[in-house]
């Protein structure tokens, strides 16, 4: 019984996560950008944008210029998040992919991390007035969230000790469309109602930042309008 | 005005404490019927505003990929809210930038997002109520579109566009700003946004030609309409008139005069400012470039070449091949934009700053300057926003700063920088932008000022700088009116092609 529920969970979250996130990002494609708009200091060229927007995505580069603490903060929480998730891979691939392997030491860590650098975030959030001023609740829960998941995974890395292989047995079934037994363990439970939760908001919510980056305009243009003719259909449309 | 004071100095520049509500009551006067149905706006606010204000965000958020990331990829990380000058100066929580756009973002919250329907108090969505509409009003008003907070924000989300739209919005259902919409209105009928008449123009011109030649001895002319010259010159109805702007006139007239250029000025595009731009609307933003392209194919100009203001540069540079061919590059079958671009020459960026046009020159060696002419000045430069933030200058990314200070180096001795953390793409904007260089905002233009005051004060302490050169005829009008309020005497501010004036030596050559 509770095979079967976290199962349809988890297809309904994977469902919602893959078919939100293409919709939204078809929406992004297909919304003409009329003007050329990107802000200074910007690239000349498309290679240049390129390397804008790699530098803006792996380092934040431009969060660096505006707070270090943010900064910080927030790049302390994705790198180790991009780790933690890098070091998940092997509970969905059988035999574990060399390169895994060789970060599951510091993906383990980059969990401590994670929870640091958004516990940080948080408090800036709760003690910062400026901050506080522009939160909304949900801004709030999703930090909570966040957190709830990296403490729930943390304490079964440390603490309870999960039994993996079982978890590892029951995702690497849903992948083959059959449901085996994942363990009684409350703690997992949480981990993984969260982590649903999380995924199927992802498209309706802020998380829009992570394909949204990649469609902004003021970062995605090359700054060559004089040098080439940029219109918009429904603009050019006005000289027929 | 009288009661209006400068802010004090920060003592140290932190960031400002909140005070909510500090800038509530600032509302532009509303445009009058008259004003807005001569540019094809409903003269009042109409019935059914609600509707109609939701339906033409849903529009924009279909045209423009901008506004539609913007709305969704905020995340409140905070990095942009101490960035907006009005904010530092006014510390009303609604003046930081993502405040700003939350004004919209929660309307956008409501209507267009299924969490914002279902959990409106959640994910902080709000109704469109007359209250909110009122905010918009008010708030989307003490934005200069300077696009500070873009250069910070990780997704570079660009508050400018925020607020245009907010006015495009607002523009629709008759609850438009005055002051922008009256000077579009007089940019249609008259040719410029001073309202100044072709025979005014021509009498302000004859004028001009006199006083250079009791001042140099010399035959400078200032052309206007006259077919088959190299150049057309597009310059801010400002330069023809107003204080310190005229100066700067004067100089670009000596720095053609000077490298033996025919040129030529247009009595029906007199005028490179467009306040479509301020208001958001693409329709105008056109119509009032379109003028220049008209006059362009009309006069068989073969070079186009834009004065000394800020936001006209964006548009020239940033908008003007889009909308109306002046560039380069249109396609084969780009019939519209090859009419024009077939006559442009294009050994020559199209179009071409007068800072470029006067660079290009020095460089090849055909001005020659007395430096010494600008001895009793130590200058500073002050970046104009648009200028920094929204175009570029010359061959390379950052051209847009370096070759005015090259040209400000090349005719004066003293030269010095600003706190770096306020010049280039950082700089911050003069507080009269984005169609707020009007009497009844003075208020929030002085407030506004205050980070440049600050900085500027800390080089007159410093090195004693008694002049700050601009390329912007806003900003030359604002400081001119802020600057005495913070103790500077106006004639501090200048163009650099007033200092180009000074130096140049107008030998025959
Ligand atoms: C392309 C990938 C991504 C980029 C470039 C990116 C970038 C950023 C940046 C620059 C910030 C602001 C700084 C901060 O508050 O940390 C931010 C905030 C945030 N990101 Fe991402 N992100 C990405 C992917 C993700 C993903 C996959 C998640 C979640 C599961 C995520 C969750 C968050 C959250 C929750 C915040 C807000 C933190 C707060 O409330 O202060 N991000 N992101
Ligand atoms: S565009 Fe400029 S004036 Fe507007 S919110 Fe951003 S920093 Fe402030
Ligand atoms: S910097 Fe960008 S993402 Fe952060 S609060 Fe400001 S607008 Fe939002």
């Amino acid at each position: 019984m509770v095979n079967t529920l976290f199962a349809i969970l988890f297809y309904l979250a994977t469902l919602i996560l893959v078919v939100g996130v293409l919709y939204r990002i078809n929406i992004y494609a297909r919304t003409p950008a009329p003007l050329k708009i990107p802000t200074t200091p910007a690239p000349t060229t498309q290679t240049g944008v390129v390397l804008r927007m790699a530098r803006e995505v792996v380092f934040f580069e431009s969060l660096f210029k505006a707070n270090l603490w943010i900064w910080a903060l927030g790049w302390l929480f994705h790198a180790s998040l991009a780790l933690v998730l890098m070091r998940h891979l092997r509970y969905f691939t059988e035999p574990v992919w060399g390169w895994v392997v060789l970060i599951q030491p510091f993906g383990m860590y980059a969990g401590i991390t994670m929870v640091l650098g958004l516990c940080g975030l948080w408090a800036r959030r709760l003690f910062v007035e400026r901050i506080r001023y522009i939160s909304t609740p949900s801004d709030h829960a999703m930090l909570i969230l966040l957190i709830g998941i990296g403490v729930s995974g943390l304490l079964m890395s440390f603490v309870t000790r999960a039994d993996v292989v079982a978890v590892k047995n029951f995702f690497t079934g849903l992948m083959g469309f059959s449901i085996n037994t994942l363990p009684s363990d409350f703690v997992l439970y949480f981990h993984l109602i969260s982590v649903a939760a999380l995924m199927a908001i992802f498209p309706i919510s802020k998380l829009l930042h992570a394909p949204g980056i990649f469609f902004s305009p003021s970062r995605n243009q090359a700054d060559n309008p004089r040098e080439k003719r940029h219109i918009a259909p429904w603009a050019a449309e006005m000289e027929k | 005005m009288a009661d209006i004071v400068a802010p004090p100095y920060r003592v140290i520049p932190i960031i400002p404490a909140l005070i909510p509500g500090a800038m509530e009551g600032l509302k532009p006067f509303v445009a009058n019927e008259k004003i807005n149905t001569a540019i094809g706006f409903p003269g009042e606010l109409v019935e059914d505003w609600h509707d109609k204000a939701i339906a033409k965000m849903g529009e924009l958020l279909g045209k423009y990929r901008s506004l539609k990331v913007y709305m969704d990829a905020c995340v409140h990380c905070g990095a942009c809210s101490d960035k907006c000058h009005y904010f530092i100066g006014t510390q009303d929580p609604k003046n930081m930038p993502v405040a700003r756009q939350d004004l919209m973002r929660s309307v956008y919250r409501r209507y267009f997002t299924m969490a914002g329907k279902l959990f409106p108090g959640f994910v902080g969505a709000r109704d469109l109520t007359r209250e909110v509409l009122d905010e918009w009003y008010s708030y989307f008003h003490q934005c200069s579109e300077c696009r500070r907070c873009s250069v910070f924000c990780p997704y570079g989300i660009d508050t400018a566009e925020v607020t245009m739209a907010a006015r495009e919005i607002l523009d629709s259902i008759g609850y438009g700003q005055k002051y922008s919409n009256e000077i579009i209105g007089k940019v249609h009928r008259i040719g410029n946004n001073l309202g100044l008449p072709g025979p005014a123009l021509l009498d302000t011109l004859e004028g001009l030609e006199e006083d250079v030649k009791d001042a140099t001895g010399i035959d400078v002319r200032f052309p206007i309409d006259v077919k088959g010259s190299e150049v057309l010159l597009i310059t801010p109805s400002a330069d023809f008139f107003a204080e310190p702007h005229i100066d700067s006139l004067v100089g670009y007239a000596k720095v053609f005069h000077a490298t033996g250029t025919s040129w030529t000025l247009s009595s029906m595009a007199s005028e490179a400012g467009n306040f479509g731009m301020f208001i958001g609307n693409y329709d105008q933003l056109r119509k009032i470039a379109m003028r220049i392209r008209e006059v362009a194919l009309e006069l068989g100009v073969k070079r186009i070449v834009v004065g000394e203001c800020g936001h006209a540069w964006r548009v020239a540079y940033s908008f003007w091949n889009t909308l109306t061919g002046v560039g380069d590059g249109a396609s084969e079958n780009d019939r519209f934009a090859q009419m024009l671009q077939k006559q442009l020459d294009h050994r020559y960026k199209q179009p071409m700053h007068i800072c470029e046009f006067t660079w290009d020159m020095i460089g090849q060696g055909a001005l020659s300057f007395d430096k010494s002419k600008n001895d009793k000045h130590i200058i500073t430069f002050h970046d104009s926003c648009n200028v920094a933030r929204g175009s570029r200058m010359g061959d390379f990314a950052g051209g847009q700063f370096e070759i005015p200070r090259n040209i400000i180096k090349a005719v004066a001795n003293n030269f010095v920088e600003m706190a770096p953390e306020t010049t280039r793409e950082q700089t911050f904007c003069c507080g009269g932008g984005g169609g707020l260089l009007t009497d009844d905002l003075m208020d929030i233009r002085v407030k506004g000022a205050l980070p440049r005051m600050e900085v500027l004060q800390q080089v007159v302490d410093e090195h004693g700088v008694n002049f700050m050169a601009t390329i912007c005829a806003i900003c030359k009008a604002q400081f001119t009116k802020v600057m005495p309020i913070y103790g500077f005497d106006r004639r501090m501010v200048g163009g650099v092609h007033q200092l180009v004036s000074n130096a140049i030596i107008l030998g025959d050559k």
